[in-house]
């Protein structure tokens, strides 16, 4: 039974996958048949389709590389370079997690700040959430580069101003989605604690923080993936050193396409790793507190 | 003692003025035009009526017109005597700043426990709350970045972006009509069609659904902005590469809404449609899509923020020279600071226009929805 | 203005004491005088109560019904301080309802479980006595009680969805029990349930309140329910709120679930039914 849900469910998705995959390789081809070409006209080269086709997959510098070359710069770059590499995506990765992480965890505490203050204090819930929500219809990302720049100006570098847009990015869901969960108790257990003459502190802790619980974690999710989306675009203005960001626009400059798609890669996969792992943490609050197993 | 707990704000308000008149003059000794004595005591004074009023057990509406105004021609007062004399602002000055923003909370306070009588005015008091709000953050802005001599690359002052607004229109709506016009317009349409489509199909191949569904939501999740250089690769510097990304950034979240969206409809409702023998695209047009309206929308309401940022964000991979992302860059690279905040002002204000459009939208077509009714 | 009058009778309580209380009967719970309750909506005021004049006494297992509007869970929620009465006065031992909440006088019943799904039921069941800080030995102690109580020994560590709809309730009532008020405020408790679990648990709340001795206000539409249950029926009808008719019941406190079949019950449930149509036909 187990095992005939899992696979009605993985099938699909392998399927897909390999799709898509099949679709890349094709596209490879013929996107980087013309300059193949081309090239070998020059060098008065001729070849079987066979081999033309192996030799539109493994270009050094392919308009579209194939699947398996980005996998190979991928593990390569991941695995056996030093860590402390230039070249090592698992430095890139680290330098672009940790701002992101960092801004993540600043973001969270100032959306759930805020979050209390507006549910409790009348005046802010009136006058600031109209701008929270407001605020969330602006490009913010657009910001990105000028706080960087202007930081820099005033010699803050590093992992403050990523980090400082992370922040930004990441208490917006946080912050909505809190004064979602804070008022989510219905009206009968509100009406419960006051019965009980309970403290505005008592009616926190023990009802509004519990039953807000599943919309933090959902906020969460949706702002480390906003976070990582900030540091990656702080990353780009500057020409920094470092970081997913910064290796993206160095591939887009050098025309270093498989170096571009394979920070892309890393990018999707810590943004992976951190969605999960936030999901998790979800799900064992979940379970410490008894929600039903679906 | 009753008397006093009244009003918290108004206490440290008058202490606030207090200690300012002992700290006075306002502005540092050399500053080329400093406040007139008469200034000088006629904001004391207003300040300290708006305090006082604050006590008194008069009617709560006179009590706000009161402090509205004090409030806020003190602030006025204050950002004034300021032009010519950035950065020459003394402790007292920013004492009274701060003693006049809480009076204009304390009118916010106020404003905020009216218990409105009628439909229209509980939608002024929704609209003037947040707009006092709006604009105490725009005074203190003011005062603080003139007021200290903030450097102005640091922060201008807002006066000083709006000039440069004014100022430099042409550019702006070259720039708008570059990136928004071309990119984002069009990268949205489509992008949100193509995620329509695929929905419909994905719905009626459960396959495909069950497949797609968890590769969406991975989707969603991904930095899918990263893939601006390789879309600048692909389709050239104009707005075409941009529209590209903005289809890929708005494709997923409507593929993924909108299959969650046709799952909506409940199932006493299907199967009322079933007894009726009627055919799936009759199914779909009359009970499924309605019923899917809301979750549609929220993917439009999603996507015209992502279209802003992702045709934006792309522009600094490299523009002809022209567009929002490539003059936010390029000024950077000038330090031209109000030009940048210039930029950010207006995409604030059509990323605002575009979401608020899409919201009235909304309530055209879902009006029946629950979050909609009784608005 | 008649916000005006409740906050001059505040006043006078606080300065002179309550004017009513010599008047009402040294036995007395709930007293209520002409209480009168408006509510103000957008079209035009609603009077949920008017003129509700009530004495229940201490030890009385009171019953309200009447039909949804007739204000007979609005009159309970005054009772807890959960509305505020517009017109008129009431005390609730001796003590105006806001300062009964405040001494927690008594425990609330809703019409769902309203049970913390984050909280197993001992836990839920432990709730007031930590927000009332009993000690942690006192918590445990009361807690087996109370769910000994109301039949529930045993599952304290389940969560509330591991428990049907007629335990749920039952942890509730539980969970109003264990901090030992003497009042026990019921709002329809058992209306979401059928009609065998309701037969069971209105057996179980008469042995609970001989027990226990507690007075009981019992919010229902049910005329089989009000008559099993109580000592006195209020009836009441809507538009406006109000009580039409007062039946002390003449069937003793040992009630074992065939009394419904006796021409005694029928007579009182008869009576109930007329009044809630003499109710009825005032409107129309």
């Amino acid at each position: 039974m187990r095992n005939e849900r899992l696979s009605s469910r993985i099938v699909p998705v392998l399927t897909i996958v390999a799709i898509i995959i099949a679709i890349w390789y094709l596209a490879a081809i013929w996107m980087n048949a013309p300059f193949q070409r081309d090239l070998d006209r020059r060098g008065n080269v001729t070849s079987t389709t066979m081999e033309f086709v192996g030799k539109t997959l493994s270009q050094p510098k392919p308009v579209v590389p194939a699947p398996h070359q980005v996998v190979q710069n991928v593990f390569e770059n991941t695995f056996l370079r030093k860590v402390t590499s230039n070249r090592s995506l698992v430095y890139h990765s680290w330098v672009t997690l940790s701002s992101t992480l960092a801004g993540f965890a600043f973001g969270t505490a100032l959306g759930v700040l805020i979050a209390v203050g507006i549910v409790h204090v009348k005046a802010l819930d009136r006058s600031l959430m109209p701008w929270i929500i407001a605020s969330q219809t602006v490009p913010i990302l657009a910001i990105a580069p000028m706080v960087v720049v202007v930081l820099a100006a005033v010699n803050v570098t590093g992992l403050i101003p990523k980090a400082l847009i992370s922040t930004y990015l990441s208490f917006f869901p946080v912050a909505v989605g809190m004064v979602k969960g804070l008022r989510s108790p219905d009206l009968i257990h509100l009406d419960l604690m006051r019965t009980y003459n309970a403290s505005t502190w008592q009616t926190f802790w023990k009802l509004r923080m519990p039953a807000s619980m599943p919309f933090l974690f959902t906020s969460m999710k949706v702002a480390v993936a906003a976070s990582l989306v900030g540091a990656i675009v702080a990353e780009l203005p500057t020409g920094a050193a470092a970081g997913i960001g910064s290796k993206l626009l160095a591939g887009s400059y050098y025309s270093q396409t498989i170096d571009m798609w394979a920070a892309l890669i890393a990018g999707s996969l810590l943004a992976a790793m951190l969605v999960t792992i936030v999901g998790i943490g979800g799900r064992v609050v979940d379970r410490r507190m008894g929600v039903q197993a679906t | 003692m009753t008397l006093l707990l009244r009003s918290g704000q108004g206490v440290l308000t008058l202490l606030l003025c207090l200690v300012a008149l002992v700290r006075l003059p306002l502005l540092a000794p050399d500053a080329p035009f400093p406040f007139g004595m008469e200034t000088t005591a006629l904001i004391l004074l207003l300040i300290a009526i708006g305090a006082l009023v604050s006590f008194l057990p008069i009617g709560r509406l006179a009590r706000v017109s009161v402090l509205l105004v004090t409030a806020h021609l003190a602030a006025w007062l204050l950002i004034g005597g300021i032009s010519g004399n950035e950065g020459q602002a003394r402790l007292s000055y920013f004492l009274l700043i701060a003693a006049s923003w809480l009076l204009g909370w304390r009118c916010i306070s106020e404003l905020a426990e009216i218990k409105p009588s009628s439909r229209q005015f509980t939608m002024a008091l929704r609209l003037l709350i947040p707009a006092i709000f709006g604009a105490w953050i725009l005074i203190l802005w003011e005062a603080i970045t003139r007021g200290a001599g903030i450097p102005f690359i640091l922060l201008p002052p807002p006066s000083a972006i709006w000039d440069r607004i004014t100022g430099s229109l042409p550019i702006l709506a070259a720039d708008v009509r570059q990136t928004i016009l071309k990119a984002v317009l069009f990268g949205y349409l489509v992008g949100c069609a193509a995620g329509f489509i695929v929905a419909i199909l994905a719905d009626r191949v459960a396959f495909l659904r069950r497949g797609l569904l968890p590769i969406g939501n991975l989707m969603s999740a991904l930095p899918i902005i990263g893939v601006a250089p390789i879309m600048v690769m692909w389709f050239g510097f104009d707005w075409q590469s941009k529209a590209a990304v903005v289809i890929v950034m708005t494709f997923f979240p409507m593929l993924v809404n909108t299959v969650a969206g046709l799952g909506a409809s409940g199932s006493i409702e299907r199967d009322l449609m079933r007894s009726y023998a009627s055919g799936y695209w009759q199914t779909l047009c009359k009970l499924r899509l309605p019923a899917a309206m809301p979750f549609i929308f929220n993917a439009l309401k999603i996507n015209s923020t992502l279209a802003l940022i992702g045709a934006i964000v792309a522009e600094f991979f490299g523009t002809p020279i022209v567009g929002m992302g490539f003059r936010i860059s390029t000024e950077i690279g000038r330090m031209n600071v109000d030009m940048v905040w210039a930029e950010i002002a207006v995409a604030a204000l059509i990323g605002s226009v575009f979401y608020g459009v899409v919201a009235l939208a909304e309530r055209a077509t879902t009006f029946w929805h629950p979050s909609n009714r009784g608005g | 203005m008649p916000d005006h009058i409740t906050r001059t009778n505040l006043r006078t309580h606080r300065t002179h004491g309550w004017p009513h209380r010599m008047t009402a009967s040294p036995a007395s719970v709930v007293s209520a005088r002409k209480l009168g309750l408006t509510f103000q909506t957008n079209d035009g005021p609603v009077h949920a109560l008017s003129d509700v004049d009530l004495e229940v006494e201490k030890g009385d297992f009171v019953s309200f019904i009447g039909p949804s509007g007739c204000g007979k869970t609005t009159f309970l929620r005054v009772i807890a301080d959960l509305e505020k009465n517009t017109g008129g006065e009431i005390s609730v031992n001796g003590m105006t309802p806001e300062e009964a909440r405040k001494a927690r006088a008594y425990g609330y019943v809703f019409q769902a479980p309203a049970l913390y799904p984050w909280r197993t039921i001992e836990n839920n069941v432990a709730l007031p006595l930590e927000i009332m800080e009993y000690s942690k030995a006192e918590q445990k102690q009361r807690v087996q009680r109370t769910l000994d109580l109301v039949n529930l020994a045993g599952f304290g560590n389940k969560y509330p969805w591991q428990l049907s709809g007629g335990m749920q309730q039952r942890a509730s009532i539980a969970r109003a029990l264990a901090f030992d008020a003497d009042l026990l405020l019921m709002d329809e408790p058992f209306g979401a349930l059928d009609e065998i679990v309701r037969d069971h648990l209105n057996a179980q709340l008469l042995k609970l309140w001989a027990t226990t001795e507690k007075t009981i206000c019992f919010v229902t539409h049910s005329i089989p329910e009000a008559v099993y249950l109580s000592t006195k029926i209020v009836v009441m009808s809507p538009r406006p709120g109000r009580v039409t008719d007062v039946i002390e019941s003449t069937l003793p406190r040992e009630r074992p679930l065939d009394i419904r079949e006796t021409p005694e019950f029928l007579a009182i449930a008869h009576r109930v039914r007329e009044g809630l149509r003499a109710g009825h036909s005032y409107e129309e």
